[in-house]
Protein backbone atom coordinates (compact mmCIF):
# COMPACT_ATOMS: atom_id res chain seq x y z
CA UNK A 1 0.00 0.00 0.00
CA UNK A 2 2.96 2.26 -0.60
CA UNK A 3 1.59 5.57 -1.82
CA UNK A 4 3.55 6.96 -4.79
CA UNK A 5 4.23 10.63 -5.38
CA UNK A 6 1.31 12.52 -6.86
CA UNK A 7 -1.72 10.82 -5.32
CA UNK A 8 -1.90 13.18 -2.35
CA UNK A 9 -1.28 16.90 -2.66
CA UNK A 10 1.68 18.75 -1.18
CA UNK A 11 -0.17 20.28 1.77
CA UNK A 12 -1.52 17.00 3.08
CA UNK A 13 1.75 15.20 2.30
CA UNK A 14 3.61 17.75 4.40
CA UNK A 15 0.98 17.56 7.12
CA UNK A 16 1.27 13.78 7.22
CA UNK A 17 5.04 14.19 7.27
CA UNK A 18 4.83 16.43 10.32
CA UNK A 19 2.52 14.02 12.13
CA UNK A 20 4.73 11.07 11.18
CA UNK A 21 7.88 12.89 12.33
CA UNK A 22 6.20 13.67 15.65
CA UNK A 23 5.21 10.04 16.04
CA UNK A 24 8.70 8.83 15.20
CA UNK A 25 10.17 11.30 17.70
CA UNK A 26 7.94 9.88 20.44
CA UNK A 27 8.97 6.36 19.42
CA UNK A 28 12.65 7.30 19.61
CA UNK A 29 12.16 8.57 23.16
CA UNK A 30 10.12 5.59 24.27
CA UNK A 31 12.17 2.93 22.50
CA UNK A 32 14.66 2.63 25.33
CA UNK A 33 11.89 1.26 27.50
CA UNK A 34 11.63 -1.67 25.13
CA UNK A 35 15.12 -2.34 23.83
CA UNK A 36 18.21 -2.97 25.90
CA UNK A 37 21.67 -4.02 24.72
CA UNK A 38 20.63 -7.64 24.47
CA UNK A 39 17.63 -7.00 22.26
CA UNK A 40 19.32 -4.71 19.70
CA UNK A 41 20.05 -7.55 17.22
CA UNK A 42 16.52 -8.89 17.65
CA UNK A 43 15.07 -5.47 16.82
CA UNK A 44 17.34 -5.24 13.78
CA UNK A 45 16.22 -8.69 12.71
CA UNK A 46 12.57 -7.68 13.07
CA UNK A 47 13.15 -4.79 10.66
CA UNK A 48 15.04 -6.97 8.16
CA UNK A 49 12.35 -9.65 8.35
CA UNK A 50 9.57 -7.13 7.70
CA UNK A 51 11.54 -5.86 4.69
CA UNK A 52 11.89 -9.38 3.31
CA UNK A 53 8.26 -10.37 3.82
CA UNK A 54 7.06 -7.11 2.28
CA UNK A 55 8.65 -8.37 -0.94
CA UNK A 56 6.40 -11.42 -0.91
CA UNK A 57 3.24 -10.25 -2.63
CA UNK A 58 0.46 -12.80 -2.42
CA UNK A 59 -2.55 -12.87 -4.75
CA UNK A 60 -5.88 -11.56 -3.49
CA UNK A 61 -8.53 -12.19 -6.10
CA UNK A 62 -7.93 -11.83 -9.80
CA UNK A 63 -5.22 -9.48 -10.90
CA UNK A 64 -4.53 -8.00 -7.49
CA UNK A 65 -1.92 -8.69 -4.85
CA UNK A 66 -1.06 -7.59 -1.38
CA UNK A 67 1.84 -7.91 0.99
CA UNK A 68 2.51 -7.74 4.68
CA UNK A 69 2.61 -4.27 6.22
CA UNK A 70 4.13 -5.67 9.37
CA UNK A 71 3.59 -2.96 11.96
CA UNK A 72 1.55 -5.19 14.25
CA UNK A 73 3.94 -8.12 13.85
CA UNK A 74 6.94 -5.93 14.64
CA UNK A 75 5.13 -4.43 17.64
CA UNK A 76 4.32 -7.87 19.01
CA UNK A 77 7.89 -9.08 18.57
CA UNK A 78 9.86 -6.11 19.88
CA UNK A 79 7.33 -3.67 21.35
CA UNK A 80 5.16 -1.02 19.70
CA UNK A 81 7.66 1.86 19.77
CA UNK A 82 10.60 -0.18 18.51
CA UNK A 83 8.28 -1.99 16.09
CA UNK A 84 7.00 1.24 14.59
CA UNK A 85 10.61 2.42 14.19
CA UNK A 86 11.54 -0.88 12.54
CA UNK A 87 8.83 -0.47 9.89
CA UNK A 88 9.79 3.19 9.47
CA UNK A 89 13.36 2.12 8.66
CA UNK A 90 11.98 -0.38 6.14
CA UNK A 91 9.88 2.32 4.47
CA UNK A 92 12.81 4.72 4.26
CA UNK A 93 15.08 2.04 2.76
CA UNK A 94 12.36 1.11 0.26
CA UNK A 95 11.81 4.72 -0.82
CA UNK A 96 15.49 5.62 -1.11
CA UNK A 97 17.00 2.40 -2.42
CA UNK A 98 14.18 0.70 -4.30
CA UNK A 99 12.05 3.64 -5.50
CA UNK A 100 9.09 2.00 -3.74
CA UNK A 101 6.84 4.57 -2.11
CA UNK A 102 7.12 8.21 -3.11
CA UNK A 103 9.65 10.54 -1.54
CA UNK A 104 7.07 13.25 -0.95
CA UNK A 105 4.69 10.51 0.24
CA UNK A 106 7.15 9.18 2.80
CA UNK A 107 5.28 10.85 5.66
CA UNK A 108 1.99 9.42 4.43
CA UNK A 109 3.50 5.96 4.21
CA UNK A 110 5.22 6.08 7.60
CA UNK A 111 1.94 7.22 9.13
CA UNK A 112 -0.26 4.62 7.42
CA UNK A 113 1.96 1.58 7.12
CA UNK A 114 4.27 2.12 10.08
CA UNK A 115 2.63 4.01 12.93
CA UNK A 116 -1.01 3.10 12.41
CA UNK A 117 -0.49 -0.63 11.90
CA UNK A 118 1.93 -0.80 14.84
CA UNK A 119 -0.15 1.10 17.38
CA UNK A 120 -3.68 0.22 16.27
CA UNK A 121 -2.71 -3.43 15.96
CA UNK A 122 -0.86 -3.47 19.26
CA UNK A 123 -3.72 -1.71 21.04
CA UNK A 124 -6.25 -4.19 19.73
CA UNK A 125 -3.94 -7.07 20.69
CA UNK A 126 -3.63 -5.80 24.27
CA UNK A 127 -7.41 -5.50 24.50
CA UNK A 128 -7.90 -9.05 23.23
CA UNK A 129 -5.35 -10.72 25.49
CA UNK A 130 -6.84 -8.96 28.51
CA UNK A 131 -10.23 -10.45 27.75
CA UNK A 132 -8.99 -13.94 26.91
CA UNK A 133 -7.12 -16.69 28.76
CA UNK A 134 -3.38 -16.33 29.18
CA UNK A 135 -1.73 -18.80 26.87
CA UNK A 136 0.34 -19.00 23.71
CA UNK A 137 -2.58 -19.91 21.47
CA UNK A 138 -4.38 -16.74 22.46
CA UNK A 139 -1.27 -14.67 21.75
CA UNK A 140 -1.04 -16.21 18.28
CA UNK A 141 -4.71 -15.82 17.40
CA UNK A 142 -5.09 -12.36 18.95
CA UNK A 143 -1.93 -11.25 17.17
CA UNK A 144 -3.23 -12.51 13.85
CA UNK A 145 -6.62 -10.87 14.31
CA UNK A 146 -5.10 -7.57 15.41
CA UNK A 147 -2.68 -7.55 12.48
CA UNK A 148 -5.47 -8.40 10.08
CA UNK A 149 -7.64 -5.54 11.32
CA UNK A 150 -4.72 -3.11 11.15
CA UNK A 151 -4.60 -3.39 7.35
CA UNK A 152 -8.08 -2.02 6.55
CA UNK A 153 -7.41 0.63 9.21
CA UNK A 154 -4.30 1.71 7.31
CA UNK A 155 -6.36 1.71 4.12
CA UNK A 156 -8.94 3.96 5.79
CA UNK A 157 -6.14 6.31 6.81
CA UNK A 158 -5.26 6.60 3.14
CA UNK A 159 -8.92 7.29 2.37
CA UNK A 160 -8.89 10.10 4.95
CA UNK A 161 -5.77 11.58 3.36
CA UNK A 162 -7.38 11.26 -0.04
CA UNK A 163 -10.49 12.98 1.31
CA UNK A 164 -8.59 16.10 2.31
CA UNK A 165 -5.69 16.04 -0.12
CA UNK A 166 -6.67 14.26 -3.32
CA UNK A 167 -5.18 15.47 -6.58
CA UNK A 168 -8.02 13.75 -8.42
CA UNK A 169 -11.77 13.86 -7.91
CA UNK A 170 -13.06 10.33 -7.53
CA UNK A 171 -16.09 10.19 -5.21
CA UNK A 172 -14.91 9.46 -1.70
CA UNK A 173 -17.41 6.69 -1.06
CA UNK A 174 -16.13 4.89 -4.14
CA UNK A 175 -12.53 5.14 -2.99
CA UNK A 176 -13.45 4.07 0.55
CA UNK A 177 -15.41 1.03 -0.62
CA UNK A 178 -12.69 -0.09 -3.03
CA UNK A 179 -9.82 0.48 -0.60
CA UNK A 180 -11.68 -1.08 2.32
CA UNK A 181 -12.77 -4.10 0.34
CA UNK A 182 -9.43 -5.08 -1.13
CA UNK A 183 -7.61 -4.42 2.14
CA UNK A 184 -9.99 -6.61 4.10
CA UNK A 185 -8.76 -9.41 1.85
CA UNK A 186 -5.12 -8.39 2.21
CA UNK A 187 -5.71 -8.21 5.97
CA UNK A 188 -6.49 -11.93 5.98
CA UNK A 189 -3.03 -12.58 4.57
CA UNK A 190 -1.48 -10.16 7.06
CA UNK A 191 -3.20 -12.01 9.89
CA UNK A 192 -2.07 -15.42 8.71
CA UNK A 193 1.55 -14.36 8.20
CA UNK A 194 1.60 -12.62 11.57
CA UNK A 195 0.10 -15.62 13.37
CA UNK A 196 2.49 -18.05 11.66
CA UNK A 197 5.51 -15.91 12.52
CA UNK A 198 4.40 -15.50 16.13
CA UNK A 199 3.84 -19.26 16.40
CA UNK A 200 7.34 -19.96 15.07
CA UNK A 201 9.08 -17.51 17.38
CA UNK A 202 7.00 -18.60 20.37
CA UNK A 203 7.99 -22.20 19.70
CA UNK A 204 11.69 -21.36 19.44
CA UNK A 205 12.19 -18.49 21.86
CA UNK A 206 9.05 -17.37 23.70
CA UNK A 207 11.19 -14.97 25.75
CA UNK A 208 11.81 -12.94 22.58
CA UNK A 209 8.14 -12.14 21.98
CA UNK A 210 7.23 -8.78 23.52
CA UNK A 211 3.53 -9.59 23.23
CA UNK A 212 3.97 -12.73 25.33
CA UNK A 213 5.60 -11.08 28.33
CA UNK A 214 2.44 -11.48 30.37
CA UNK A 215 2.81 -15.26 30.01
CA UNK A 216 6.34 -15.14 31.39
CA UNK A 217 5.56 -12.95 34.36
CA UNK A 218 3.30 -15.56 35.91
CA UNK A 219 5.56 -18.54 35.29
CA UNK A 220 8.92 -16.99 35.97
CA UNK A 221 9.24 -18.22 39.54
CA UNK A 222 8.20 -21.78 38.91
CA UNK A 223 9.92 -22.55 35.63
CA UNK A 224 13.43 -23.86 35.64
CA UNK A 225 15.99 -21.51 34.14
CA UNK A 226 17.14 -24.32 31.89
CA UNK A 227 13.88 -25.13 30.18
CA UNK A 228 12.04 -22.68 28.03
CA UNK A 229 8.68 -24.36 28.74
CA UNK A 230 6.77 -25.55 25.74
CA UNK B 1 17.83 -13.79 29.67
CA UNK B 2 18.14 -17.54 29.72
CA UNK B 3 20.43 -17.91 26.77
CA UNK B 4 22.07 -15.66 24.26
CA UNK B 5 20.01 -14.45 21.39
CA UNK B 6 22.80 -14.74 18.85
CA UNK B 7 21.84 -18.22 17.55
CA UNK B 8 18.25 -17.11 17.09
CA UNK B 9 19.24 -13.93 15.29
CA UNK B 10 21.64 -15.79 12.97
CA UNK B 11 19.00 -18.36 12.02
CA UNK B 12 16.43 -15.57 11.67
CA UNK B 13 18.71 -13.64 9.33
CA UNK B 14 19.31 -16.74 7.22
CA UNK B 15 15.56 -17.29 6.90
CA UNK B 16 15.14 -13.61 6.04
CA UNK B 17 17.83 -13.76 3.36
CA UNK B 18 16.21 -16.83 1.81
CA UNK B 19 12.84 -15.06 1.75
CA UNK B 20 14.18 -11.85 0.20
CA UNK B 21 16.75 -13.48 -2.06
CA UNK B 22 14.92 -16.61 -3.18
CA UNK B 23 11.25 -16.87 -2.28
CA UNK B 24 10.60 -13.34 -3.52
CA UNK B 25 11.14 -14.62 -7.08
CA UNK B 26 7.84 -16.45 -6.74
CA UNK B 27 5.89 -13.49 -5.35
CA UNK B 28 2.83 -12.26 -7.21
CA UNK B 29 3.59 -9.56 -9.75
CA UNK B 30 -0.02 -8.36 -9.92
CA UNK B 31 -0.59 -4.74 -8.86
CA UNK B 32 -1.07 -4.34 -5.12
CA UNK B 33 -4.34 -3.27 -3.54
CA UNK B 34 -3.79 0.48 -3.77
CA UNK B 35 -2.40 0.34 -7.30
CA UNK B 36 -5.33 -1.79 -8.42
CA UNK B 37 -7.84 0.61 -6.86
CA UNK B 38 -6.06 3.57 -8.45
CA UNK B 39 -6.16 1.85 -11.84
CA UNK B 40 -9.79 0.84 -11.54
CA UNK B 41 -10.96 4.24 -10.34
CA UNK B 42 -8.81 6.18 -12.76
CA UNK B 43 -6.43 8.05 -10.50
CA UNK B 44 -3.31 6.06 -11.34
CA UNK B 45 -2.45 8.74 -13.89
CA UNK B 46 -1.84 11.21 -11.06
CA UNK B 47 1.24 9.19 -10.06
CA UNK B 48 4.42 11.12 -10.61
CA UNK B 49 7.68 9.58 -11.68
CA UNK B 50 9.76 8.52 -8.67
CA UNK B 51 12.71 10.86 -8.33
CA UNK B 52 15.00 7.88 -7.76
CA UNK B 53 13.31 5.69 -10.36
CA UNK B 54 16.57 5.25 -12.24
CA UNK B 55 18.57 4.12 -9.23
CA UNK B 56 20.43 0.79 -9.53
CA UNK B 57 18.00 -1.17 -7.35
CA UNK B 58 14.76 0.54 -8.40
CA UNK B 59 11.71 -1.72 -8.25
CA UNK B 60 13.64 -4.53 -6.55
CA UNK B 61 15.76 -5.32 -9.58
CA UNK B 62 19.47 -4.85 -10.10
CA UNK B 63 20.51 -2.68 -13.03
CA UNK B 64 22.64 -4.51 -15.57
CA UNK B 65 21.93 -7.99 -14.21
CA UNK B 66 20.22 -10.14 -16.81
CA UNK B 67 18.58 -13.15 -15.18
CA UNK B 68 15.46 -12.04 -13.32
CA UNK B 69 16.07 -14.35 -10.38
CA UNK B 70 19.59 -13.01 -9.85
CA UNK B 71 18.56 -9.40 -10.35
CA UNK B 72 15.85 -9.80 -7.70
CA UNK B 73 18.06 -11.84 -5.40
CA UNK B 74 20.79 -9.19 -5.32
CA UNK B 75 18.22 -6.50 -4.62
CA UNK B 76 16.53 -8.54 -1.91
CA UNK B 77 19.74 -9.53 -0.15
CA UNK B 78 21.02 -5.96 -0.34
CA UNK B 79 17.79 -4.70 1.16
CA UNK B 80 17.97 -7.15 4.06
CA UNK B 81 21.58 -6.27 4.84
CA UNK B 82 20.99 -2.52 4.59
CA UNK B 83 17.80 -2.66 6.66
CA UNK B 84 19.44 -4.79 9.36
CA UNK B 85 22.44 -2.44 9.48
CA UNK B 86 20.42 0.78 9.65
CA UNK B 87 17.84 -0.55 12.10
CA UNK B 88 20.54 -2.18 14.23
CA UNK B 89 22.53 1.05 14.26
CA UNK B 90 19.46 3.06 15.19
CA UNK B 91 18.48 0.74 18.02
CA UNK B 92 22.06 0.72 19.25
CA UNK B 93 21.74 4.49 19.62
CA UNK B 94 18.39 4.47 21.41
CA UNK B 95 18.88 1.36 23.52
CA UNK B 96 18.73 1.32 27.28
CA UNK B 97 22.19 0.94 28.68
CA UNK B 98 22.04 -1.71 31.33
CA UNK B 99 25.64 -1.34 32.46
CA UNK B 100 26.07 -5.10 32.49
CA UNK B 101 23.70 -5.62 35.40
CA UNK B 102 21.15 -7.23 33.15
CA UNK B 103 18.36 -5.62 35.09
CA UNK B 104 15.54 -3.67 33.53
CA UNK B 105 16.09 -0.66 35.72
CA UNK B 106 14.23 2.06 33.90
CA UNK B 107 10.58 1.42 33.36
CA UNK B 108 8.73 2.29 30.23
CA UNK B 109 7.70 5.50 31.94
CA UNK B 110 7.50 8.84 30.27
CA UNK B 111 9.92 10.30 32.78
CA UNK B 112 12.86 8.31 31.50
CA UNK B 113 15.79 10.59 30.78
CA UNK B 114 15.95 10.82 27.04
CA UNK B 115 17.53 14.20 26.71
CA UNK B 116 21.11 13.22 26.23
CA UNK B 117 20.79 11.57 22.87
Amino acid sequence: MHVPDGFINATVSIGAGVVAAGGVAVCLRKARGEVDERLVPMAGLAAAFIFAVQMLNFPVGAGTSGHLMGGTLAALLVGPYVGALAVTVVLIVQALLFADGGLTALGVNVLNVGLITAFAGYGLFVLLVRLLPKNKAVVIVAGGVAAGVSVPLAALAFVAEYAIGATTSVPLATVAAAMGGVHLAIGVGEGLITAATLAAVLAARPDLVHGARHLRASTRRTSSPLTAEG
Amino acid sequence: MREGIRPFVIVGLLVTLVLAGGVSYYASTAPDGLTRVAQDLGFMSSEQEHALGDSPLADYGTAGVGPAWLSGAIAGVTGVVVTFAIAGGLFLLVRRRTGGSGGAATAEGSGAPARDE
